[in-house]
């Protein structure tokens, strides 16, 4: 290895290198998360708790969304990743705060349930991290 | 036999995501010892899933369901080498960083693999 371009952009803005590996292989792991666990969890008993099943699966399509737009990089995907960080963060505030103060809606957990607590908090520090970094690569 | 594999990927993890949580600490990419640490760290997984695998079809039923079961020991198997392969292209310290974080993810899915089986 010789050459080595930490954080250089040849083509447009580079999103997945750096620290941006690390939010890339972080939302990787919330697809996998998210999109099994609503799958199972709508094929198996929807019924017990269509509210929290519905939301663990748009969750799961938002973090797909985000980690196509890291990886693709490129101005336009910096800007669609940008909104729906924000919009991610928004969803885990609103879930979060309405499953502590209506826990009777959900009898079961959902990815964002408690501010994502059953997942270490990272739902809720991923966005914030995101959108960091997504406003630094545009300043790079 | 399943709680100490369990516990042995478990720690197995966290010493991986400390080694290369150093790495990253000293600036450094992953190299050829990280690696095979990470190897070491996959055939516990890959043994895992054997194991569990011969323990459902003697007829062993896991507390919270054989699919989630399955599903956690496939995604313990596949969680390090995601990362190893992505520190790969990356030969800064945030590939260590990744690699790290891997573990980490690694050693709690371990915890969620020992619920589901006793329930």
């Amino acid at each position: 290895m010789t050459e080595q371009e930490p954080g250089r952009r040849p083509d447009g803005t580079r999103l997945a290198g750096g620290p941006g590996l690390l939010l890339v292989w972080l939302y990787g792991v919330m697809v996998v998360g998210a999109v099994s666990r609503s799958v199972y969890q709508i094929a198996t008993e929807f019924d017990r708790a269509p509210l929290a099943y519905s939301l663990s699966a748009i969750a799961g399509v938002v973090y797909g969304f985000i980690t196509y737009t890291l990886v693709r990089g490129g101005e336009r995907a910096r800007r669609a990743a940008l909104v729906c960080c924000a919009a991610e963060l928004v969803g885990v505030l609103t879930v979060g705060t309405w499953t502590l103060v209506d826990p009777s809606a959900f009898p079961d957990a959902t990815v964002w349930s408690d501010y994502g607590m059953g997942y270490l908090f990272i739902p809720v520090l991923l966005p914030l991290t995101a959108l960091y970094w997504l406003r630094r690569a545009r300043a790079a | 036999m399943l709680d100490a594999l369990t516990l042995a990927t478990g720690v197995a993890a966290l010493l991986l995501a400390a080694w290369c949580g150093w790495a990253a600490y000293r600036d450094q990419p992953t190299k050829d010892w990280h690696f095979i640490g990470m190897a070491v760290v996959t055939l516990l997984t890959l043994v895992q899933l054997v194991v569990g695998v011969v323990w459902l079809a003697r007829g062993e039923e896991p507390a919270q369901g054989t699919v989630i079961f399955v599903a956690y020991l496939l995604g313990s198997f596949a969680c390090v080498p995601a990362a190893g392969f992505m520190s790969l292209a990356e030969r800064t310290r945030w590939g260590s960083v990744t690699v790290a974080a891997s573990g980490v993810v690694l050693a709690v899915l371990e915890v969620r693999l020992y619920d589901i089986w006793k329930g």
